[in-house]
């Protein structure tokens, strides 16, 4: 019998047919990423690299280093990103523990008062926070009301209010992950740790923690990226007060129309952020982070 | 391992559990003696594993006592009971290795790290993975995976192990070669065994004695020979072994099935209403009218080649379809009668089991 009566060329034809219409699936979404992804950000770069004489040069990041206020700007978005997050891990943890533990009914409840808030427009929470907090709010008016304190608090255009708005919108994006993380974990396990003479106590630390760890992890690196580039909530909440790397972006552009200047800050963030998820990369798989099982 | 744990006797008084208005456990009473290995046998939903879960304690019951040799466990907790358990899906740390789950509670009891790396290694000769301490959890197949929450269980040497079902996610071959290692692990080890299964051979297999449970009652607690020659109801006579049920009534001293009166040497139950229970088995194809046999005229229905034996469905003048199943070898299965054919059915007066009647 010849090869051709066993029909390898037609059945090797089908199977390149079949790579070209997977690929031919993935192709808007490809070409979506390379206009409104790949070339901007190589725009992005390209633009940082011009000085204001509109030629090559390196004065944009030479700035960054020389002004002092840069440097405080970064440490400010860190400080702020980074309390963001140790915020979201005190709150949202045992939240989410409390909600891996209940019946899968009660428990889809609260998960969907969780993601209440996302329906909610970003600006319209922000605003909501303003509008609570301010001298003359709701929470100060009754507070005094009530005698918790005489004087109103200030709560807002500083970084209490920062961090008050920033923890309530960030909140969900460690939840979920940890939430998942957790109910993955196979009950069993408790009853095992249980079984073997660990107290409640040491189940969960010797057992459940270590177990959720990866959800914690995955929850955290996704806030606190998500807070280095934050704008609306500090930029509102904050009061001019609380600086961050992406308003100072803004300032540049809006007052100081000066493009190089705010790419190069846009790139600097950029690659930290690369960076960071990099790193963070070489202590977990990310595709945990997309919930991608153990 | 060296020395045998002392084995203790555990003692179930009166335990209910109801969820809404379903009962459970219906006031299950039980001594399983020190030592022994006693298996739940029973279908799914029967209240088996509900309690296994109690003795464990990750069930409350509603009422009851449960007693540890003198000691009432009752309302201990769970990590205070020193039990071992023998999870279904075996609970291994999915982030530890073989050593560190094996030597999980012995961290928790505060062994020195010589002492326990001794009895790790001994647990894991037990279930001959010598060796494999270093590996991950997801590095074994699930017979190994199996012998790890064997030897996790009794490495702290419990007093007591329960077991859930361990064998169910074995194949065959494995189940029926864990069966026996496991056996040969309680008589070496000698701790007192609770084993759940649905699986009658299993329990057949295993057993010092087996507790048949359906709707959360016992419904016979006997030695695995006992339950199967001499099942207390219809219940337990169905659901170990094959069987078929013909009424019969009380005739004087003895039995009739239609106008045979029936030979026998097991006594007959003091119930309302009896049937006599026909395991395939236990049942000829005989010529003539042999000495202690009852003998019943019937027609071949179907005649079925499974290899290792053949199984013939006979019905009888009042309608009843009898099973016999029965050895092939030099070439018996060309000499059976065929579809259509009248044959006598023998039934020996030793296998002839007169049992309570349904409803009765």
């Amino acid at each position: 019998m010849t090869s051709a009566h066993l029909h390898a060329a037609g059945l090797r034809r089908d199977e390149r047919m079949e790579r070209w219409r997977l690929f031919g699936l993935g192709s808007p979404a490809l070409l979506l990423v390379l206009v409104i992804l790949v070339i901007p950000v190589g725009w992005l770069f390209y633009v940082s690299f011009i000085g204001a004489d509109g030629n090559f040069s390196l004065e944009n990041y030479e700035r960054m280093i020389a002004r002092k206020s840069y440097s405080r700007i970064f440490i400010t978005t860190f400080q702020v990103s980074l309390l963001t997050t140790a915020l979201c891990i005190v709150i949202g943890y045992p939240l989410a523990y409390f909600m891996s533990q209940l019946p899968t009914k009660w428990a889809n409840l609260c998960l969907i008062t969780v993601l209440l808030p996302f329906w909610t427009s970003l600006l319209v929470r922000t605003y909501a926070w303003l509008v609570l907090l301010q001298k003359q709010g709701l929470v100060n008016q009754w507070a005094i009301s009530i005698g918790l304190w005489d004087e109103p608090l200030k709560f807002v255009h500083n970084m209490t209010g920062t961090l008050i708005g920033m923890v309530h919108i960030m909140l969900p994006f460690l939840i979920l992950p940890v939430y998942g993380a957790m109910r993955s974990i196979d009950r069993d396990y408790m009853k095992a740790a249980s079984n073997l003479g660990a107290s409640p106590r040491r189940a969960f630390w010797t057992v459940f923690f270590p177990l959720s760890t990866p959800g914690l992890f995955a929850g955290s690196l996704m806030v606190f990226v998500l807070c280095l580039g934050f704008f609306v909530t500090p930029a509102v909440l904050g009061g001019g007060r609380v600086i961050m790397v992406s308003m100072k972006i803004v300032s540049n552009i809006e007052l100081f129309v000066n493009w190089g200047a705010a790419s190069a800050l846009g790139v600097v963030l950029l690659v930290l952020t690369v960076i960071i998820l990099w790193i963070a990369s070489r202590f977990l798989k990310l595709e945990q982070m997309t919930g991608g099982g153990h | 391992m060296s020395d045998k744990p002392e084995a203790l006797p555990i003692t179930v008084r009166g335990v209910t559990k109801t969820y809404g208005r379903v009962h459970a456990l219906d006031d299950v009473s039980l001594d399983v003696k020190s030592g022994e290995f006693l298996t739940l046998l029973g279908p799914s939903g029967s209240g088996k594993t509900t309690l296994l879960m109690v003795l464990a304690g990750f069930t409350r019951p509603d009422r009851g006592s449960l007693k540890f040799g003198e000691d009432e466990m009752i309302r201990t907790a769970p990590h205070l009971r020193g039990v071992g358990m023998v999870f279904q899906n075996y609970a291994l740390f999915p982030h530890m290795t073989v050593a560190g789950n094996v030597g999980y509670p012995l961290r928790l009891r505060k062994m020195s790290k010589a002492e326990a790396s001794g009895r790790i290694d001994r647990a894991l000769e037990l279930v001959q993975l010598d060796g494999y301490g270093e590996r991950s959890i997801d590095q074994l197949s699930g017979g190994q995976k199996q012998r790890v929450a064997l030897a996790r269980s009794i490495v702290f040497e419990p007093r007591i192990l329960l077991m859930d079902e361990p064998l169910s996610a074995l194949d065959k071959k494995l189940r029926d070669r864990m069966q026996i290692e496991l056996r040969h692990l309680h008589e070496k080890l000698g701790m007192t065994t609770v084993y759940v299964t649905h699986d009658q051979r299993e329990a057949l297999t295993m057993s010092d004695r087996i507790a048949v449970v359906n709707h959360g009652k016992i419904m016979q607690l006997a030695t695995p020979q006992q339950l199967y020659d001499r099942p207390e109801n219809q219940f337990v006579a169905d659901f170990i072994g094959d069987s078929t049920f013909l009424p019969v009534v009380r005739d004087g001293q003895g039995v009739r099935y239609g106008e045979t009166t029936l030979q026998m040497d097991a006594a007959v139950p003091d119930t309302r209403t009896l049937a006599l229970m026909i395991r395939p088995e236990r049942v000829r194809l005989v010529d003539g009218a042999p000495e202690g046999m009852n003998i019943l005229n019937a027609t071949v229905t179907e005649l079925v080649y499974q290899g290792e034996s053949y199984l013939l469905y006979a019905r009888l003048n009042d309608g009843a379809e009898i099973a016999v199943r029965g050895a092939i070898r030099e070439g018996t299965f060309s000499n059976l009668p065929r579809v259509g054919d009248a044959v006598k059915l023998g039934l020996h007066r030793a296998d002839t089991v007169i049992i309570a009647g349904e409803g009765a």
